[in-house]
This record gives structure tokens, sequence and C-alpha cells, in this order.
């Protein structure tokens, strides 16, 4: 019987058969209908998965016509950064490397981030992100944004001036856990709006919000607000909102924005809120399960995104990094099963943009 | 590096190789989905939607147009010049140019 090569979760290569692969992609499929109550793939969509994952050759691309554009996390330290922001460790400056991005590479679009990669550590050298912001525009064709994660985590002690809900919730103190986030929330706000105002001084174009909710409902209020306020002092700012997970945590569990939890929302239901705040672009997230193989993974993560580009009001750039979005969950991914899963993702579940 | 290069390849417009950048601030500037993006761009570049990604048909009408090319050619329109050829073309402000005008005397 004939068998091809595919990838585990974590990158590992196995051999399947095409009624193992038809096997584990519907599985994913309907492990994802049912966590997030949506329409299932068609049985022509998962022919053309199947086609996808059993191609013959090492790299696929998508049908000629169909390209989108692609926009980049963590930008330019992928370049001079160490291991811990995926860098290789080229030493350059940031506007080296994002003119590498531009000239050698072919990127659609760039992004400036700090080293330390969030928004609280940008503060105290602002003037330096400022001025790396204007000498990279001064010299840059492609939309260039400044990019960070909101990571509301930094807000709590040991690294902040808010005593950690983690701590507070063990002793049951609920209440004050709450209120420590709330407290986080409203100085992340704050903080990404500063930080903001300098930067679109600067010339930005604007801004990639990397890893919303990462420390749950609390960090996507705060995002929500920050994008809201933005949208109003700078009518014209560009304005990304990717996702930390699949799933928003309800570390808070009460916390509203427009009239709805935020504790629970999958991709398809987080797209509308991002929309009403004032977002240009959604970047939707799936998780990678390592334990399963990549028809799995892309079964679930295609049925995702497809209900997510039909339910956003605005293109949606899927993330399709290092564990998700059908990538396997490892420092290099394999280009195979990294061009099998973005092909799917343009040609199956439609996305505007990667 | 190899991740973000394979989806290039696999599914990216190249950039300023081709038209990406250009449906990309569309994207941006305007929130269209990539349909309406790409037809914007096209008609504005007369061109059709899948010449957006063809290498060939671009660089020379990059170059025309002083839009920014791949390739470093010495007296071209590059970084800002290329941008506020970019707003004639497309119809838009860009945040960089508005900066840079603001700055001139």
């Amino acid at each position: 019987m004939t068998e091809y090569k595919l990838r585990m979760g974590d990158g590992k290569r196995i051999s399947m058969t095409k009624e193992q692969i038809i096997a584990d992609l519907k599985e994913g499929m309907a492990d994802a209908a049912d966590l997030g109550d949506i329409p299932d793939l068609s049985e022509d969509e998962i022919d053309k998965l199947v086609d996808i994952l059993t191609m013959p050759s090492r790299m696929v691309g998508v049908e000629q016509g169909m390209e989108v554009p692609v926009t980049h996390d963590i930008g330019t330290i992928r370049i001079d950064g160490d291991q811990g922001n995926s860098g290789v460790g080229i030493p350059s400056s940031r506007l080296v490397g994002a003119m590498m991005h531009e000239r050698a590479f072919g990127a659609d679009t760039m992004e400036l981030g700090h080293i330390d990669y969030s928004y609280k550590p940008a503060k105290p050298v602002i003037a330096q992100e400022m001025q790396t912001m204007e000498v990279c525009q001064q010299n840059m064709i492609v939309p260039l944004l400044y990019g960070a994660m909101p990571n509301m985590g930094l807000y709590y002690t040991p690294d902040g001036p808010f005593e950690n809900p983690g701590d507070l919730m063990k002793a049951f103190k609920i209440d004050e856990a709450r209120e420590s986030m709330e407290h986080s929330a409203e100085h992340l706000t704050r903080d990404i709006v500063w930080i903001m105002q300098r930067m679109m001084a600067s010339g930005s174009d604007g801004v990639n919000f990397d890893t919303i909710g990462a420390a749950g409902d609390g960090d996507m209020y705060a995002s929500l607000h920050a994008i809201e306020a933005l949208r109003k002092q700078f009518p014209d700012i560009y304005i990304e909102a990717g996702m930390a997970g699949e799933l928003l945590l309800g570390m808070h569990g009460e916390l509203e924005y427009d009239g709805v939890t935020l504790a629970g929302l999958w991709p398809h239901q987080q797209a509308p809120l991002v929309a009403k705040a004032g977002a240009n672009v959604f970047g939707p997230v799936v998780n990678t399960n390592t334990s399963k193989s990549s028809a799995w993974n892309l079964g679930r993560a295609v049925t995702f995104i497809k209900q997510a580009v039909k339910d956003s009001p605005l293109p949606c750039h899927v993330n399709m990094g290092m564990g998700v979005g059908g990538i396997p969950m490892l420092e290099t991914p394999t280009i195979d099963a990294v061009s099998r899963a973005s092909k799917a993702m343009v040609e199956i579940a439609g996305v505007d943009g990667i | 590096m190899g991740m973000p290069i394979s989806h290039i390849m696999t599914s990216g417009m190249s950039g300023i190789r081709a038209a990406g950048d250009l449906v990309a601030r569309m994207e941006f500037a305007k929130g269209m989905r990539i349909g309406e993006a790409k037809d914007y761009v096209a008609k504005k570049l007369d061109v059709t939607t899948a010449d957006l990604s063809d290498e060939y048909v671009m660089r020379e009408l990059r170059e025309e147009l002083g839009i920014g090319v791949i390739t470093s050619v010495a007296g071209a329109p590059k970084g800002i010049a290329a941008k506020m050829n970019i707003e004639k073309l497309l119809d838009l402000k860009i945040n960089s140019c508005e900066k840079f005008r603001g700055q001139l005397k």
C-alpha cells in the first residue's frame, strides 16, 4: 500500500496511507467543528487537503494568481536576534534587517521591533525606537509597522507594580486578582498608546499587536481599548491585531468588550470585536498539537480559520509561525510542512494574507 | 529564517519584486479584502490581477512608475521618494511621506 511522508505536530517525519491521512484530517476537522460550533469542511475541501498533503514534491505553492501578502511578527530581530527570538545572530542593524527582508527576501511588509519585543520594555528606550523608525522609513518602500507583544504579564509582580493574579488566586483572593488584572490592563492600554503616539510621530505606517491575549482576557481587553484609542487619534494608522492562541483564556472571566464576554472566544468570534475596535487586519491563531499528525492539525486549523475568514469584516492574515496554523512546533519548521499548510490556508481557508 | 522565506515562496506576492507591497498597503490603508485590494491596485497600474505577482511585468513597470525596484538602480527613486510616487499612484497618504513633507522649509 502506498505510503506518504508527512510530519507529526513536533516535526518528526512519519509515513501514512491515504486512508490514514483522510481519517486524521476528518478527526482534526471534527474537533474544530465541535469546539467552535462551526461547520465541517466539504468533501471537496477534504479531497483538496488530501491532494496537498500527498503531493510528491518537497515544496508546494499556491496556484498562480492566488498569491497573498505576507506580514511578519518579530521582524528584523530574526536577523540579528538570538535563539529566544528565533534569531539567527547575524550582527546587523535593524535597518539592514528590514532592508534585507524588502530587497533580498521579497517581503510584502515588514515590522520594526525592540529586542525585548514587548511594549513595556520599549518605554525607556523610546527615543532610540523613534530614531530607528525614522531612518527605516526613509529607506524602506514596503509598509513598515512597529510591532510588539502586549504581554500583560509584565505588569504583575515581580516584574511589575500589580500583585500577581496567579498568587492571589492560589490564596482564593479572586476579587483582588481581578482588580489586579483590571489595573494592569489600564496601564497596558496607556503604554501602548503612548508608544504608538511617538512611533507615528516618527513616520510609522502603523502597529502590529503580536500575541494578543497571551495573558488572558485582560490582555485582550487592554489591546482592544488601545486599538480603539489609536484609531480615534490616528484615523489612517495601519493596525494589525494578531492573537496569541486559538481560545481566549478567561483569567479574569468577566471582562467584556462591546457587551461581549471575552473569555472563551474562538477565532471566528474574536474577529468581529477586533474590527469593532478599529483594526485593519486580524491575525487568527490555531494551535498545533505536537502529539497529532500534520493531517490532523491541518484539518483542524483550516476548519477554524475558514470560519474566521467568513465571519471577519477585516482581511485575515492567519498566524503561521512555529506551532500555529498547522505548522509543526519546532524551531526549524520543515519546508514541506510549511509550504503545504501555507497553500491550504490560501486555497481552502481563503485567507487574505499570512 | 527558513519559515518566513518558505511562506514568501509558497504564497507571498514577492514584495517589490512584483506588487506585494502595494496590495498589502491597500489591505492596511483601506481594510480591503484580498480580492478588492488586487482589483484596486491592478486598475491603478492598468494591469491584470495576475500581473501583480508577475516579476516579468512588474520589474519594468515599477521602474517606469518610479515606485521602487528590487535591484539597486542608480538614480531611481528609492525609500521615501518611491513612497511619494506610490501615494500618487494609489491615491492615498503615507504617514512617513507626510512627516517628510512637514519637515521641508
